[in-house]
Formats: structure tokens, C-alpha cells, sequence
């Protein structure tokens, strides 16, 4: 790693500041993965700013809308109850990423600015133009079996590894910021972005601004709700694809459905389409076969994920099942 | 320079070492061979250049380690993990892949576990750290170091501290309630000699003996 200053800041005011004023700084929470990249030599920063000791931990109902600090730690989110009753489908992603050592760690913010896991992101003797805008894609022509199949570009086809974000994104949540101009409020959605012609660019922030919460409306997704991830291994390890399925089932009709996948693009992909297929249909396996086939029509695959779309088609069904039988 | 805690540690263990040759010439020759592999230029420059000498400033930090407090002095890129081992002598805690990936660094933070290698020692002023150095109650080992011995819960131990660790931790929260909730919980912990079904066994033996962990 290379060497940098440390400072821990008293107020939010003076974190922001000094990341802000000072172009080499970033702000550090859990570290799991900002340790990582620097040991990697991945992010070199010169000045972390830890931000572990700002009162951004705490967990409120506010009117149905439930306000969870940025700094709440993903293995405390999992497990409140809070959570648990109201937004079980977060509840499950959480406890579907990473290990309880990490989830220890992990911040909600921290989670949500990881970067990527591409391979050719981490080594820094191949090209990647996220790593090194304008270096060349180490992944398009290499081996690409954890890659993108929505929404990649011609300069990047990585995916945001992340499985809190997947049902975040699922759940219609608000991401809270500050910064040197200000709060404003952002879609989580819109908090992403797609790789496009600046695939260093994995958000919407500006420098020097802060996630200081996010928040989740009311809604009806209490009972019906699955989180499915696939992955090499039956535990602790990346998704292949992975599905957020909630449904508000009423007398026997889908009133509203969610659906989400992560492992799949370089953000977490909501379907809005499929989503739609499913309103006013009932529960059954051949609506949830054509609404998976809304979700994965514009699916395009390269030479080692060409299992993807079909994994996505079957893994859609099988969460909509899953949730429909809870 | 090593402030009078740190040395009084580094002493203790020492002491504890004696009949420990082997151990002990390891720690000697290896503290020996970082010197003398340091680039002599990088020592010139340390000693002249304000810029690079400042690089190697340390920062005070304070923390209790297996319930002895100490004012440590650390450069702030040390990890918690370097910082027990290199710094503190506590070589319980194991180096395996560094990243976060394998989970042989695991300690208890403020009675939880986390990775040793992804925080930073200046991260965890006073902060509470218990290392598997710390979980015998003197001459008597942990119930789940004895039922790691009695169940053969390893072959080669190098995972083993993490391991152990990991499972008091895995009891302590609440998640070792059946044989699968203990594989998902565990699964931070990587054994790559296999002896995963052994260490089950022991967390369930020591969770249905009723043990307080």
C-alpha cells in the first residue's frame, strides 16, 4: 500500500471539506473494499478521511419511510427489526453478500460505492478504462464468464458486485447526500450509472459528497418477497446472476411486482418491463415464463457468459416462484 | 522509535518464546532481514528529504488487547493484522490472503468478528481487540479449543485461529442453531486442507453442551 495521511474528522462539515478541498482524498468507512483496491495499487489515495465516528448509524420509522444512516453496518441491518418486518427482501440480499466478518465491516454507504470485480480492474498490468480511462478492455476480448449482459458499452462490460444494492434498487429507495453545495436527494436508480464513454464513473456523486443515508417508502412487499442468488459456490462468493423478486399478491392477483438482478450489469438492474408483464396477472409459472422473457429479451452475451441469459431466465422464474410460495 | 508499551509487550511474549527457539530465531532473523533488505537510498532519503521523511510519521493509537490497554504508535497504512503481528509479536492471528478473501485473520473488534487485514490499527482507537492469543482462560483452553482438538477440526491449523474465532463468534450471535446455519455463517473462513465437517462437529458439540462461549 502506499503511504498516505490519516485524519478522522469531528463533523460532517469538516469530512466534506477535507475530501473536497484535496483531489487525492477519499473518505474510508468500513474499508473492506478501499483497502483492498490500495493494497492491489488499484486506488492510490494520499489522505483518508475516516468517517466511522459521524452519527450516521441510526435506523428510524419516519410515517412508514424507513431511515437507515449511512453508516449502519450491513450485519446490523439484516438483523433489525425494522428490516426484518417491513423490507425482509433487503434483510435476505444483505445476508446474501459477502461473509458476517465483512458484513461487520461494511457500511450501507461503503456497499453502495464498491467498485467492481472484474479481474482486469484489479490487475494493474492489464488495460481496463475504468482503472485508466482511454487504457482498452481487458475483459471484452478476455475471459469475461463473470461479465455483463445489459446495458454494457464498447469500453467496459464489468458489473456492480453488490446484492444490498439489487434490492435497494428493488424497493424504490432515496439515496440522502451532502456535499460542499449542499443535500440533495437522488433515485436509487438514478445513483448508478451505465459504463457508456466513462466507465470510471461508477456514480452520480460529486467530489467531496457524502451518502449520508438512504431511504425506503411504504410499501406492500412484506410477505411475498425472494432473494436468489446463483454462484460458484453455495456460499461467500460473487453472484453469476442474482434476483430480487417481490410481489403483492391480492386475492389470488399480482397487484404490484418488483424485480431486480444484480451480477449482471455495471449497476443494479431493475426491469421494469417484466414488472409490468406481471401487474394484474395471476401467480402462476406461465405468467412468471413470459415475464421472465420480457426481462432478459434485450440480454447480450459475450464469448464466456453465454450461459448468462439463459441462467437469468430460469433464475427470474425461479425467484418469482419462490416468492409467490412463501 | 518503539514506545515503553509496545516494548513491555514485545518483552512478555519474549519471555513466553524462550522455550521456543525456533519461533523465537524467526522473529529475530526476520526483523534482521527487513534491514538489511531496506534500500539504502530509502533510509538516505528518510534521513534528509522533510517529503519522504514525513511518509514514515506514525500516529498514536490506543486500544485494549486481550484486556491489556496500550499506546501503540502506527505509520496509519498498518493494518490491524500487520499491527498485532509485526508490531506486537501476537502471531496467532495468521496472514492467508490478505484481502479478505480467507478469513485467517479474524479477531473480535468490540466483541465482534471482523477481518484484521481490511482495517486500519488507526481506525480502532480505543477500541477493544481480542486475538485467539486472548480466549484461554489461562492454562485452560476455550470450549471451542478443546472440541476443534476432540472433533480433529484441522490438519494443517494454519486456518485454525480464524476458525476458532470465527466459531465463537458464530455462537455468540445466535448462528449456530443447526449444521446448515453454521456453513453459511462460517463461510468466511476458508480451510483449504478440508476439514470443514470436523468443524462443524465441533461448534454443534460445543453449542449443544450448553457451554457459555
Amino acid at each position: 500500500m502506499n503511504q498516505f495521511s490519516y485524519v478522522r474528522p469531528a463533523n460532517l462539515k469538516a469530512a466534506i471539506d477535507a475530501v473536497a478541498k484535496d483531489k487525492s482524498a477519499r473518505f474510508i468507512a468500513g474499508g473492506t473494499n478501499l483497502l483492498d483496491l490500495m493494497k492491489s495499487g488499484v486506488v492510490t489515495s494520499e489522505k483518508l478521511v475516516d468517517i466511522n465516528r459521524l452519527p450516521l448509524k441510526d435506523i428510524q420509522l419516519n410515517q412508514g419511510t424507513l431511515h437507515i444512516g449511512a453508516l449502519v453496518l450491513n450485519s446490523d441491518l439484516a438483523a433489525h427489526d425494522l428490516v426484518k418486518t417491513h423490507h425482509p427482501l433487503l434483510s435476505q440480499a444483505l445476508l446474501a453478500g459477502a461473509s458476517q466478518q465483512l458484513r461487520n465491516m461494511a457500511t450501507v454507504g461503503g456497499n453502495m460505492m464498491q467498485r467492481t470485480r472484474c479481474t482486469y480492474f484489479y490487475d494493474t498490468t492489464m488495460p481496463c478504462n475504468k482503472r485508466t480511462p482511454n487504457s482498452g478492455c481487458g475483459a471484452i476480448g478476455g475471459i469475461n464468464r463473470m461479465h455483463a449482459i445489459f446495458g454494457a458499452s464498447d469500453n467496459c462490460i464489468a458489473v456492480h458486485p453488490s446484492d444490498m444494492c439489487v434490492a435497494l434498487a428493488a424497493l424504490d429507495t432515496t439515496v440522502l447526500v451532502t456535499g460542499p453545495k449542499g443535500d440533495r436527494r437522488i433515485p436509487f436508480t438514478d445513483f448508478h450509472r451505465l459504463p457508456g464513454n466513462t466507465p470510471q464513473l461508477d456514480n452520480n456523486l460529486g467530489k467531496g459528497e457524502l451518502i449520508t443515508a438512504v431511504e425506503i417508502p411504504a410499501n406492500h412487499f412484506t410477505k411475498n418477497v425472494y432473494y436468489l442468488k446463483v454462484r460458484d459456490r453455495a456460499s461467500y462468493a460473487f453472484a453469476l446472476v442474482s434476483v430480487a423478486a417481490a410481489l403483492d399478491i391480492r386475492d389470488g392477483v399480482i397487484h404490484e411486482a418488483r424485480l431486480a438482478m444484480g451480477g449482471v450489469a455495471h449497476k443494479p438492474w431493475r426491469l421494469p418491463d417484466a414488472e409490468k408483464a406481471l401487474a394484474g396477472k395471476a401467480p402462476t409459472a406461465e405468467n412468471f415464463r413470459i415475464a421472465a422473457g420480457v426481462a432478459t429479451q434485450s440480454a447480450k452475451a459475450y464469448k464466456h457468459n453465454m450461459f448468462k441469459p439463459a441462467l437469468a431466465l430460469n433464475s427470474i422464474q425461479t425467484a418469482l416462484q419462490k416468492a409467490a410460495s412463501v | 522509535m518503539k514506545n515503553a508499551q509496545v516494548m513491555s509487550a514485545e518483552n512478555d511474549q519474549h519471555k513466553k518464546d524462550k522455550q521456543e527457539g525456533r519461533r523465537d530465531f524467526l522473529k529475530q532473523s526476520s526483523a534482521m532481514m527487513a534491514l538489511a533488505l531496506t534500500p539504502p537510498l530509502v533510509i538516505k532519503a528518510a534521513a534528509h528529504d522533510e517529503a519522504i521523511a514525513g511518509i514514515f510519521e506514525k500516529m498514536p493509537v490506543n486500544m485494549e488487547i486481550n484486556g491489556r490497554k496500550m499506546q501503540l504508535s502506527v505509520e496509519p497504512r498498518t493494518t490491524l493484522l500487520d499491527l498485532l503481528r509485526e508490531q506486537l509479536a501476537l502471531t496467532g492471528t495468521k496472514k492467508g490472503c490478505d484481502h479478505g478473501q480467507c478469513g485467517a485473520c479474524t479477531v473480535h473488534v468490540n466483541g465482534r468478528r471482523i477481518n484484521s487485514c481490511l482495517t486500519l490499527a488507526v481506525m480502532q482507537e480505543g477500541n477493544q481487540v481480542t486475538t485467539i492469543e486472548g480466549i484461554a482462560n489461562g492454562d485452560q483452553l476455550h470450549p471451542i479449543q478443546e472440541a476443534f482438538i476432540k472433533h480433529d477440526g484441522f490438519q494443517c491449523g494454519y486456518c485454525t485461529p480464524g476458525q476458532i474465532m470465527s466459531a465463537v463468534a458464530c455462537i455468540r450471535e445466535g448462528h449456530a442453531d443447526s449444521p446448515e446455519q453454521i456453513r453459511e455463517f462460517m463461510s468466511g473462513n476458508i480451510c483449504r486442507c478440508g476439514a470443514y465437517d470436523n468443524i462443524v462437529n465441533a461448534i454443534v458439540d460445543v453449542k449443544s453442551g450448553g457451554k457459555t462461549v
